[in-house]
């Protein structure tokens, strides 16, 4: 593992080849938001509000820095004015989904976001795939997953591996920044588990 | 079936192929690509085949089921060789005439001939038609001389001499160097470099690595990979296999679209073909060069026609993007080496290598060499596929090759670039086309789609349209792609209906702004496009819809209201009895009058109003007229009064 060096606003940083620059910055103690980062799980850059400025050469561009690799002199920015605006733009949108979630409120505080901004919208979820992932990554069950996509995308759970997997489990509840999991969970839990009652040996 | 061993035998074979077939036999070619096929060709095919038959001439006349000729618009097109005499619109009811007259009589058909439209001469020769003639068929001109379906008549036009001469002739070093010499650019919408990127698969140290022809083509109104596909796909297995020569690849595939029946079914006959001729497979043309193909067809996601989500969606998973930071090329199908090229840009392959960087490099502009295809669709008198080289004017291509706007109506402006594009105005038309110039603008190459609009187009709608295009075809990964193209599809159908407020511009401008910069993929980085450049070049539309509640091309149904002039209705009964939803009264002698509180802005009325009276108008902004009182409304005629 070669010795990178890199400046993230402004302090010197040394990181490892294949490192990331939220890993990198979180090493010394640089705080950079996420939603849809898990250190259990592989990077998956869907949330977009870990962007920064990444200055290479003489060009800068945002990145998300959950996934950009750290380069040899690279110079990254947490803060602009520009990154600053296109993250309160994207918890406005995402608050339009799920005004009471705690995690986009305090984030909310930061940037300035309005959480009335946008309409607010029938689905509490935010897509941060945390619950998808988790299931498919660390459990290996795939018990959840999304359907359909765009602006139709939702998560649901697959009601053949849910009701033999999910009882005993359900470690992806505190991962869900909204209410959306639960609420899904205890839907399909309604319309494909029996009751508990007729399956003996199954916990409450 | 032969297989065929060394390029010595090839040509051997190729004069084989040739020595067989008498180059004065008449020839009946007859275009069966997807456009004229829904056009008739199939039905055209048959009477030729039993009329044939019927007049005995079997053994006398050849005929050929090609890929498209690219003139759409007139299909289903023949041309009689070796005469070319070239005819348009057939029906199967022309098909006697034309057996027993040309083939037969060597007379030439008038009436289904090309006819100029302004000086009204009839034109026999394909190549002399004004369509054709101002057109540069590098790439697509071989469609209307094979069968796509015979690879002998692909190696009767000198077919696979391009991989025999790399796999004989030349280091796979060389063939890169010309490549990158041609500075070929890819053709399905970045166009990013391709010898360059097929240097970084190269120097990739992997040593299994991939070769993959995109044949996703997914823009609304394009389809030139489709034709070239369905039309010639031997010239785009021939550049794969002379661009896994050059990687180090084995292993190539053909991503095709389930939408394309007939390409898929051409490439699978085509593929097979090339391998029974030990021009696929194993140790091609004895060379020791083995590379296999396989098709995968896409379930019909657009963005799978992005490149990490193709690979994706190749690997058997949802076709999603994946963040590119390390490229492709490097690490791309199961984190191998891979490179992807569209349709067009593998089948400019094999002309490179046959005639040299430099011969190719004498087509176009400074920095974009070549020629290019574009589906010539919307507003414009030809429709069809049109190649012309790099730095041809938006102007020649809409006027001298697609003979201007049809219908005596204004040009407003031409959308390159599919979804990812956009709106160019008519000050602009003679923008000479190429990668930087279209982007310079404001819109992109893309792959070559080009949707002419006239006077009637509502840019707002354009823009609307395009975003709700691509918010259903989003993936729905990423936020500012997911989220930020439902609120701008929002307020876009809010100003077409008349609900836009203040403000609107100004947040749409923001949202576009965090698409661009913060979107996960090409789909929603290059999604603001089609609002952008419409606002930069037609803001006062924009503007109209929000304060004046206008729409100034009369489009937007919410906007506008259908009215009768009193002063020049005749009370023909026309309208009235042609209203689906019963809106207007009136009868014999009896001026119409819309009732607007019915009235569904369908239009029928203004489409059947006589031209001679044009009573019907359009408004939008202006409030309707009162209707008149129902005693002026008597007519009495002239006629009538003795």
């Amino acid at each position: 593992m070669s010795e990178i060096l890199l400046q993230i606003d402004g302090k010197e940083v040394d990181a490892t080849d294949g490192m990331t620059i939220l890993e990198a910055a979180q090493r010394v103690g640089i705080v950079i938001p996420t939603l849809c980062h898990h250190e259990k799980l592989d990077p998956y850059g869907a949330c977009r509000i870990c962007i920064v400025e990444a200055e290479i050469r003489g060009w800068t561009r945002l990145v998300a820095a959950c996934l950009y690799p750290v380069e040899q002199n690279l110079v990254v920015r947490t803060r602009s004015e520009k990154v600053d605006r296109i993250r309160k733009m994207i918890l406005e949108l995402l608050l339009a989904h799920a005004p009471d979630a705690f995690e986009l409120q305090e984030l909310a505080k930061e940037y300035g976001a309005d959480k009335d901004r946008f309409e607010k919208e029938a689905s509490f979820c935010v897509h941060c795939g945390l619950c998808v992932r988790y299931c498919a990554e660390v459990k290996k069950k795939h018990a959840v997953g999304f359907v359909d996509r765009g602006t139709r995308r939702e998560i649901s759970f697959v009601p053949e591996i849910a009701s033999k997997e999910c009882w005993d489990c359900k470690e992806c509840f505190p991962l869900c920044p909204t209410e959306a999991l639960q609420a899904a969970f205890v839907l399909t839990e309604a319309l494909s588990f029996p009751p508990p009652a007729y399956k003996p040996g199954l916990k409450e | 079936m032969p297989l065929i061993n060394s390029p010595a035998e090839l040509e051997d074979f190729r004069k084989g192929i040739l020595s067989k077939r008498d180059p004065n036999k008449p020839c009946i070619a007859l275009c069966s690509g997807s456009a004229c096929h829904a056009s008739g060709s199939g039905e055209v095919a048959a009477s030729i085949e039993e009329e044939i038959k019927k007049q005995g001439l079997s053994a006398e006349v050849d005929i050929r089921k090609t890929g498209c000729h690219g003139f759409c618009e007139r299909g289903p097109i023949i041309v009689i060789h070796p005469e070319e005499i070239c005819y348009l619109q057939i029906a199967p009811k022309d098909v006697p005439e034309i057996i027993s007259q040309t083939i037969k009589e060597k007379k030439v058909i008038d009436r289904l001939l090309y006819s100029d439209p302004d000086t009204n001469e009839k034109i026999i020769h394909e190549s002399e038609i004004p369509f054709y003639k101002n057109q540069n068929r590098l790439v697509f001109g071989s469609n209307g001389n094979i069968d796509p379906k015979s690879i002998d008549d692909y190696l009767a036009i000198g077919g696979y001499s391009a991989l025999a001469k790399v796999l004989f002739q030349m280091s796979s070093e060389e063939v890169l160097e010309e490549v990158k010499k041609s500075n070929l650019r890819g053709r399905g919408g970045g166009g990013f470099p391709a010898g360059r990127k097929w240097e970084g698969s190269r120097n990739a140290p992997d040593e299994t690595k991939y070769v993959i022809v995109n044949a996703d083509e997914g823009d609304p109104g394009a389809y030139m990979d489709r034709s070239l596909l369905e039309g010639n796909p031997h010239a785009i297995l021939e550049g794969l296999t002379i661009g896994a020569y050059a990687i180090g690849s084995k292993e190539g595939y053909i991503y095709v679209r389930q939408e394309y029946p007939l390409a898929v079914e051409n490439v699978h006959i085509a593929i097979e073909k090339a391998e029974a001729y030990g021009l696929l497979g194993k140790n091609i043309l004895g060379s020791g060069f083995d590379f296999i193909v396989k098709v995968h067809q896409g379930a019909g996601a657009f963005v799978c026609g992005e490149s990490s989500a193709l690979m994706t969606a190749l690997e058997g998973r949802a076709g999603e993007p994946r963040p590119k930071y390390i490229r492709s090329n490097v690490k791309g199908l199961w984190d191998r080496p891979s490179v992807l090229n569209n349709v067009e840009t593998w089948a400019n392959v094999p002309l490179i290598i046959n005639n040299g960087a430099d011969w190719f490099t004498q087509f176009g502009t400074e920095r974009s060499k070549g020629t290019k295809i574009f589906s010539l669709v919307g507003k414009i008198t030809n429709t069809g596929l049109v190649e012309v080289p790099m730095g041809t004017t938006l102007r020649d291509i809409i006027y001298k090759i697609g003979g201007g706007i049809p219908g005596g109506k204004r040009f407003k402006a031409v959308q390159t670039g599919g979804p990812s594009g956009g709106c160019i105005p008519e000050e602009m038309l003679d923008l000479e086309v190429g990668f930087d110039e279209l982007t310079k603008v404001g819109s992109m190459m893309g792959s070559g789609g080009m949707i002419i609009m006239d006077e009637d187009t509502c840019m707002v709608d354009v823009a609307r349209y395009f975003l709700d295009f691509l918010t259903d075809e989003s993936c729905g990964k990423c936020v500012p792609c997911r989220e930020g193209m439902r609120q701008m599809l929002k307020i876009l159908t809010n100003l077409t209906e008349g609900k836009g407020k203040e403000g609107d511009i100004e947040l749409l401008e923001e949202l576009a702004e965090v698409l661009k910069e913060a979107a996960l993929c090409a789909l929603g980085q290059s999604a603001p496009n089609p609002f952008l450049s419409t606002l930069q070049y037609f803001r006062d539309e924009y503007e109209a819809h929000i304060k004046e509640k206008r729409c100034p091309a009369l489009s937007c149904r919410e906007l506008i209201s259908f009215h009768i002039d009193p002063a020049r209705c005749r009370a023909c009964m026309i309208c009235g009895r042609k209203c689906p939803s019963e809106a207007i009264t009136g009868g014999k002698n009896q001026i119409h009058v819309i009732d607007q509180e019915k009235c569904t802005k369908c239009g029928t009325c203004l489409e059947v109003c006589p031209p001679r009276f044009g009573a019907v108008r359009k408004l939008s902004g202006d409030p309707v007229p009162p209707p008149i009182p129902e005693e002026e409304r008597i007519i009495t005629r002239k006629s009538k009064q003795k």
